[in-house]
């Protein structure tokens, strides 16, 4: 299966391969996930004790504190984060560790808003590979999405979308 | 792809003409813009910082680049608390390194202009925003009580965007800046609700918890039943315990909150999705969900002051205080170093300490280790602390009025009064 849907929303650039796990409550980073080890740590969470860590974490959002961004940076630098992040709805605090985490470190972690009928075919225990790139989001769940990936980061600075005035 | 319409002003700054600390924080918020779908930035007259608690490494490293950068603030603006209590720096029992950490990024906010304020109550200061002023304030309480009892507008800004708000002066023209995002949409009616409960303070911290649980994400909720001319103080504690369970960002309480002298105003007119009829039984399970364990009498410490006590409120502890607190027990009181100032210039603070309060600033007991270990359960009379103590600091929580956290004190077990809930 491979989903390049136009109604699905890339909300933060890159691409990444991972085991996929779907949560079934959002998770707020801050309080909720434990940068050091990778797991989920909030005690009323139905996947208490999941290992985020490099995999392609789907979730209904974010849920709440705004201190989420800087955990989810920390998890980030630590290498303990998500490999991809895919979200039920817009969430910006989570876009936003990713973006912060791009500009200090490098590293491009995708984010991306999925329509439900994408965000309902990922299963958790498949391979997904995820690119996310000018906008646009492409998810492959059985092969390594084409072109390679070298052409995206050769391709790295994003069309901004502006409008000089 | 957005329609972002950038002002010379605004691409000056992009291409680095104000130095590049403005130039990454401008970077990042025509990114965030393009998220949120705003067609251009707008200038905000203010801002208040949360990203000047310690979470990790990477916090810093943010910080301290901007800093090094020579990121200044163009705009007046403050800061949340910290992970250290500046004045009582015994306190604070974490690591050697933890604090040397926390005390950077400390450092890096002051010396980009920020005032060091450390208190999550920005609005207890005396320069704070009017009604219909755009500011970017940090702090899901502070963003609360800004938008819904000061009429003031801020979009739910958080760590990094905040500050790069503060350097640049601009913030994306979105969410609760616009009007349209503004009118409420849920009423939660109170009639239902006894006029002896709707007068308790206690109330307010408890409601806050009900709407917080009760909305969803943009939901913006209507009060109404509620005696008109509600103090800040308990709008403060409403505000804070909704954003706490829920994602409450702008709540209308009808006859107390500048946007809602009435229902109708409150709706803008229009009428609401949906209405939820709020009973006392309702009250009752949204008071016992905010205690983490049942019925105990094992008291190791009492917990106030979150969001910061205010004036208002220190004046109420004193006359509450009719005694010593009990050996063993600490009664802690967390405020901002503005308001500990005062209270020391009015002659209350020898007083407090001598009944045995002990007073924290610039920091909050649930997000930094100063309690001490110790059994029994810790009492507060804060929803917001009651929501997040047992998973930050790991202790238990049992909820109750500021009357029954400083009789508990006294006696030296936990003391409930539930005469008020029937």
């Amino acid at each position: 299966m491979t989903t390049r849907s136009g109604a699905d929303r890339g909300l933060h650039p890159g691409e990444a391969t991972g085991e996929v796990v779907v949560l079934d409550a959002p998770l707020s980073f801050w309080g909720g996930f434990d940068p050091r080890s990778g797991l989920v740590i909030d005690g009323h969470h139905p996947q208490h004790g999941a290992n985020l860590t490099e995999t392609i974490l789907v979730m209904p959002s974010g849920r709440g504190s705004s201190s989420s961004s800087s955990v989810l940076a920390e998890a980030i630098r630590l290498g303990t984060a998500p490999a991809a992040i895919l979200l039920g709805e817009v969430d910006p605090i989570v876009v936003l560790g990713a973006l912060v985490a791009r500009e200090l470190y490098g590293t491009r972690i995708p984010v991306a808003a999925l329509m439900p009928e994408t965000y309902r075919s990922l299963t958790s225990g498949e391979t997904a590979t995820v690119r996310v790139s000018e906008g646009t989001v492409e998810i492959a769940d059985d092969f390594r999405l084409t072109p390679p990936s070298d052409q995206i980061v050769a391709n790295g600075k994003e069309d901004d979308g502006l409008r000089r005035q | 792809m957005t329609d972002l319409v950038l002002t010379a002003d605004d691409q000056a700054m992009l291409a680095g003409d104000r130095g590049e600390a403005a130039a990454l924080a401008m970077k990042i918020l025509v990114e965030m813009a393009g998220i949120s779908g705003a067609q251009r930035l707008i200038d905000v007259t203010g801002a208040h910082i949360d990203s000047c608690l310690f979470h990790g490494i990477a916090g810093l490293d943010f910080a301290e680049r901007l800093a090094a950068a020579g990121g200044r603030v163009v705009v007046p603006t403050t800061l949340n608390v910290s992970s250290l209590d500046l004045i009582h720096p015994d306190l604070y029992r974490g690591s050697d390194e933890d604090r040397a950490h926390a005390r950077r990024l400390m450092d890096a906010y002051v010396a980009m202009g920020c005032r060091a304020t450390w208190t999550c109550a920005p609005y207890q200061l005396r320069e704070r925003p009017a009604l219909g002023e755009h500011v970017a304030w940090a702090e899901s309480n502070a963003i609360v009580f800004a938008n819904s009892v000061l009429g003031a507008r801020t979009d739910r800004y958080g760590d990094f965007i905040d500050i790069c708000a503060a350097l640049t002066g601009r913030v994306p023209e979105a969410g609760l800046h616009l009007d349209a995002n503004r009118r409420g949409t849920v009423l939660f009616d109170l009639t239902g609700v006894p006029g002896v409960l709707l007068d308790a303070e206690v109330l307010y911290p408890v409601l806050g918890h009900l709407v917080g649980g009760a909305t969803t994400g943009t939901e913006i909720p209507v009060i109404d039943g509620l005696p008109h001319g509600a103090s800040e103080d308990r709008l403060k504690a409403l505000g804070a315990g909704a954003a706490s369970s829920g994602a409450v960002a702008l709540f209308h309480a009808v006859g107390s909150t500048p946007e809602a002298p009435d229902r109708a105003a409150a709706f803008g007119g229009r009428e609401p999705s949906r209405t939820i009829s709020v009973t006392v039984e309702d009250l009752k399970r949204a008071r016992d969900q905010l205690s983490s364990i049942g019925v105990t009498e094992e008291l190791g410490a009492v917990s106030i002051g979150t969001p910061h006590f205010s004036i208002d409120e220190f004046a109420e502890l004193i006359s509450l205080l009719d005694g010593p607190v009990a050996p063993g027990i600490d009664l802690w009181v967390s405020t901002g170093r503005d308001v500990l100032a005062e209270v020391e210039r009015r002659g209350w603070l020898a007083d407090l300490e001598a009944a045995g309060a002990r007073m924290v600033v610039d920091t909050c007991t649930y997000i930094t280790p100063i309690l001490e270990p110790k059994p029994g359960a810790v009492m507060t009379n804060s929803a917001k602390w009651a929501w997040y103590a047992p998973g930050n600091i790991g202790v238990d929580v049992v909820f109750g009025s500021l009357e029954e956290c400083v009789r508990s004190a006294i006696e030296g077990r936990v003391w409930r009064d539930d005469a008020l809930w029937g």
